[in-house]
């Protein structure tokens, strides 16, 4: 199935984050949420646990929607963020240092542009690693459902990661600019 | 103006969540101080949207009340604003550093082990230690350990080897194969973060880590 575009997700966590939309979020559950479901048990959770566990990470896409920074990640790229810690308490019960965020206040709005092109570099990845050699996919695929240690993940992983990079190293810039 | 980087191993593994939680933190604290690595590690974030993305939903599908039951739960779920969180604001420790010191520098619990150098271990779970040093300008960095990864990230002064110089946000990574014997630079003290796979073992420490003070 191929993947709807990825403006539409960030359309519909800004109706979340604005409105309080629940129709919103419903379009948003029935895309993310069997997904969520599947990466959490690939990732090792039985069915029960992956089902709360779903419903957990949904609930904080709904509360977190206002931080949601569409000049930065993709709506699956956030949601996976949320989805893998919960993972991680889910699994290992362990502490995840996580480095502090550039606070970015409810004045800053991200620039449409710069919106613009992360969503469509990201969706332009999405069809890279779908388009990888079988053996390069399934080790990436591998490392982010937790099968993989640090030991085991390849040198050169082959992902072409130059230009998403760059984008998000810009809107990071005009961030820092816009706070300074 | 920092020169040496997280490798793209540790951010993919950083990335998927399976690094133990004392590689973690050095570096989540390396990511405060470097927006090249921050731009890198949300790359890496984006590849694991991509997987995500690319799931076939689960074989075994979310269960038929399962959205009913979310739109009930979050009927009672306050939004969270975008508002500063509490910080600590230390001018050395990044606040992913300051979290597990409770406080800045000053709350930092150095103990003495010889020579002026004083450490102190941070609470990690499991496989890997962290711990930060503090070495008077001048003065070898302890050895600590050479078994498997090892990270040296540097928070105050500075530290040279024969190749390379370390400075603040600077971080190196080492391996068993490396024999290196870098030594703190003259001027302010250094303060760093070390992690290292192995496991800690109260007996050996201090012996392995008080043999090291021959270059100076
Ligand atoms: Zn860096």
């Amino acid at each position: 199935m191929k993947p709807k575009d990825g403006t539409r997700w960030v359309f519909l966590l800004q109706k979340i984050a604005e409105k309080r939309d629940t129709e919103a979020f419903a379009e948003l559950f029935g895309h993310f949420a069997p997904r969520v479901k599947a990466f959490l048990m690939k990732s090792g959770a039985d069915h029960a646990l992956a089902e709360e566990c779903t419903q957990d990470v949904m609930v904080t896409v709904w509360s977190k929607a206002a931080q949601f920074d569409p000049s930065r990640a993709s709506a699956a790229t956030w949601i996976f963020t949320i989805a893998r810690n919960r993972r991680i308490d889910m699994l290992r019960r362990d502490r995840r240092p996580e480095p502090e965020d550039l606070f970015w206040g409810p004045e800053e709005e991200p620039d449409q542009l710069d919106v613009l092109a992360l969503q469509q570099e990201s969706d332009q990845l999405g069809a890279a690693i779908a388009g990888l050699p079988d053996k390069q996919r399934i080790m990436i695929e591998r490392a982010y459902f937790g099968e993989l240690s640090h030991s085991e993940i390849a040198e050169e992983t082959g992902l072409p990661l130059g230009t998403i990079k760059s984008r998000i190293r810009l809107a990071l810039d005009r961030l820092r600019h816009n706070l300074s | 103006m920092i020169i040496h980087h997280l490798s793209d191993k540790l951010l993919m593994a950083y990335s998927a969540g399976t690094l133990p939680e004392a590689f973690s933190l050095a570096v989540a604290a390396h990511v405060e101080l470097c927006d090249e690595c921050r731009a890198r590690l949300a790359s890496f974030d984006a590849v694991g949207g991509a997987v995500l993305n690319a799931t076939e939903p689960a074989s075994v599908p979310l269960s038929g009340g399962a959205l009913t039951a979310t739109l009930a739960r979050i009927k009672s779920t306050a939004p969270v604003a975008r508002s500063r969180p509490a910080r600590i604001s230390d001018a050395v420790l990044p606040e992913a550093l300051a979290k597990y010191v409770g406080g800045g520098t000053e709350a930092i619990k150095w103990r003495s082990i010889g020579n002026g150098v004083r450490q102190a271990i941070l609470p990690t779970s499991g496989t890997a230690t962290a711990r930060l040093l503090y070495i008077p300008a001048g003065m070898a960095v302890p050895d600590h350990g050479h078994q498997g990864l090892e990270l040296t990230m540097v928070l105050q002064g500075a530290f040279a080897d024969d190749d390379d110089r370390f400075a603040r946000g600077d971080i190196e990574i080492a391996d068993d194969a490396v024999e290196h014997q870098p030594v703190a630079e003259a001027g302010a003290d250094c303060i760093c973060l070390a992690v290292t796979e192995a496991p800690l073992k109260f007996r050996d420490l201090l012996p392995r880590l008080a043999q090291p003070f021959l270059r100076i």
